[in-house]
């Protein structure tokens, strides 16, 4: 549509660097600015983010627009609400990117409401229709049953949120430059309708579910609280994290901040093992990615097999001891 | 207090993979026969929390839902759950709603009901799993908004709000009025009970009211539904060629798995 071009990233920062869902989609905004001949732009919101610039250009990006406000320093749903969309009705991109996160979740179908344009949450797939030059937005429906394509003819920016590990990250080029412009928006304290008093990290100590190279998932199969703290130590013996199906969480068995799938994390590991989870689409799906896929199950028919690379039928009682010594042995010989 | 929940009917989430069908050519979802459509779980959800405040601090809880007449069974089975007034927004117009139409008619309906203290939703729709209703309908009512709650209670006519986030949760307060989108955290919801409850859910009179009596013109809701088109729909293909690990006894099938996975480089 005439007036909007180039592609726009919203990109946000932890500690003065491009989270790694940022860059994955600096990676795919990158595929889509080029496949249109376009330019690829990140938009930066927050507080004294002006030093971050130089990182973002080296993940590809020709121009970094920045909104910086104290009051932006800390996520407030109305005040980042109002400033990605005033900050989108300036730059007028063609596309715009926003990452399906605690952020991008919370704001895009508001952006979408206030800029009365189209929104296709939690993309996996995105490219530009040669003929068309459109955007292809592909996401999942249905619990993961079946996969849509969806398209945004009439209502410019088209506007979608980008599936955390699903796109590749993109590469690096430390020696690529790029003009700031800082875009100002009106924004004042009586704008934040609702206060934030306090968060609650429920982390668990060690590694990162969502960073793990192996992943060790228990389902409702693990039967209580006292069966995890095998699945705890086969997770360390093999350096990795422990995360779980829905049903743990909901037993309060785990901390919700373990729960995988569809309403939950997503993980790409090298090494995923469904220890004790029947394979529910909804859960699958958060695995989907995964290099390798293990599953334990003491039903020979349980579905989770099918989509496994490696199946034991096995009491995971008796399972996972074995399992623990046979790689003690392997390490020590 | 004044509870609105806004909920939706969908097919079974929970379907067996193999019984879940699609029309390519219209791509469109074939509902499958023998397994009757549900509430949106993360509706009932959202109408156990209504309950909750209402038990704790006396409301008047309204549900309401927008689509066919077939949808009314949805209403009913949310007054089975406790809710004291149903309301059933359809009209011919309103067939295949996408979610700023469904947030717009909702936006018209809401502001016809007038007061109101508290709106829920589900975080999003277990069908097409996009989460845009609640905000949508939020931000056309210019309400604060707080999402994907795991506990919501009231004190001095401000709501207090779990708000769950990737690492744990963050608490909110918001005055009155306020949206809140409810996620699945705040645990299984009550089911209807009570021959008594549900027979009085079955004859309960529920006001139907169609485009023209909440004041939609119906080329707004054109207009409105082109903003996103489904061009294709298909049932992608998950399955791997798993391999069956074997072995005299499990310790021994154990082993031999740990070995392939070390073999093969993956450990
Ligand atoms: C809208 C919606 C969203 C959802 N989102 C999610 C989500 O994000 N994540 C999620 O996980 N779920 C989600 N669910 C729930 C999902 O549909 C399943 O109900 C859930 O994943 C089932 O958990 P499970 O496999 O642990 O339990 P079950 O289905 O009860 O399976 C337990 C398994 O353990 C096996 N088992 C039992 N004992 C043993 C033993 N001793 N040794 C080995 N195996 C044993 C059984 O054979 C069985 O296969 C969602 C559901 C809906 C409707």
């Amino acid at each position: 549509m005439a007036g909007y071009r180039g592609v726009l990233a919203f990109i946000e920062t932890a500690e003065g660097k491009v989270t790694s869902t940022g860059r994955e989609m600096l990676g795919v905004g990158r595929l889509l600015a080029d496949a249109l001949g376009e330019t690829l732009d990140a938009l930066l919101v927050g507080s004294d983010i002006e030093g971050v610039g130089r990182d973002v250009f080296s993940f590809g990006a020709d121009r970094v627009f920045l909104v910086s406000d104290s009051l932006l320093a800390k996520y407030h749903p109305d005040l980042y609400t109002i400033a990605v969309s005033d900050a989108c009705k300036q730059i007028l991109p063609s596309i715009f990117l926003l990452p399906q996160d605690d952020v991008g979740r919370d704001i895009a179908p508001r952006v979408a409401a206030k800029l009365e344009i189209g929104l296709a949450t939690d993309c996996i797939d995105l490219a530009i229709d040669p003929d068309t030059r459109l955007l292809l937005q592909t996401r999942r429906v249905y619990g993961g049953n079946a996969t849509e394509v969806l398209v945004s003819r009439n209502a410019f920016p088209q506007l979608v949120t980008v599936k955390p590990r699903a796109m590749a990250q993109a590469k690096t080029d430390s020696n690529k430059q790029g003009e700031i412009i800082t875009i100002s928006v009106k924004l004042d304290a009586s704008m934040a309708r609702s206060k934030l008093l306090e968060t609650v990290k429920e982390e668990i100590k060690g590694i990162k579910l969502e960073d793990a190279k192996v992943v060790v998932a228990g389902g409702r199969g693990i039967g209580g609280p006292e069966g995890f703290t095998l699945i705890h130590e086969l997770a360390e013996v093999l350096g990795g994290a422990v995360g779980a199906s829905r049903a743990p969480c909901d037993e309060g068995w785990v901390p919700t901040s373990y729960k995988i799938g569809q309403t939950g994390k997503v993980v790409t590991p090298d090494l995923y093992i469904a220890i004790g989870i029947s394979g529910a689409l909804q859960h699958t799906v958060g695995s989907l990615g995964s290099r390798c896929i293990v599953a334990i199950n003491n039903d020979p028919e349980a579905k989770i097999f099918g989509v496994s690379d490696f199946k034991l039928v096995a009491d995971y009682r008796d399972a996972l001891p074995a399992l623990i010594n046979k790689y003690k042995e392997i390490i020590s010989s | 207090m004044n509870i609105i929940v806004c909920i939706k009917q969908i097919m079974d989430p929970e379907i067996p993979t193999g019984k879940f069908k699609i029309d390519p050519e219209a791509n469109r979802v074939i509902p499958s026969e023998g397994i009757p459509p549900v509430i949106n779980p993360f509706d009932a959800q959202a109408i156990e929390v209504a309950l909750r405040l209402k038990e704790a601090n006396g409301a008047n809880v309204t549900a309401i839902t927008v689509g066919g007449q077939d949808v009314e069974d949805v209403v009913r089975y949310a007054i089975s759950m406790g809710v004291d007034e149903g309301i059933l927004v359809s009209d011919e117009a309103f067939k295949a709603l996408n979610s700023f139409v469904t947030a717009f008619i909702l936006s018209r309906a809401i502001s016809r009901i007038g007061q109101y203290d508290l709106i829920l939703c589900g975080r999003q729709a277990a069908d097409r799993d996009a989460g845009h209703v609640g905000l949508m309908l939020g931000e056309m009512l210019n309400l604060p908004i707080i999402t994907m709650a795991k506990a919501v209670t009231l004190s001095s006519d401000k709501f207090r709000v779990e708000h769950v986030i990737t690492e744990g949760y963050q608490v909110y307060e918001v005055g009155m009025p306020a949206l809140i989108t409810i996620s699945d955290e705040i645990g299984p919801p009550r089911r209807p009970s009570g021959w008594g409850v549900i027979a009085a859910a079955m004859g309960k009179e529920i006001p139907t009211w169609s485009a023209q009596d909440i004041g939609v013109n119906l080329s707004d809701v054109d207009i409105k539904s082109v903003r996103s088109e489904t061009i294709r729909l298909f049932i992608p293909d998950s399955r791997r060629k798993g391999e069956v690990i074997q072995g005299n006894n499990v310790a021994e099938a154990s082993a031999n798995l740990m070995a392939r996975l070390r073999a093969d480089g993956i450990i």
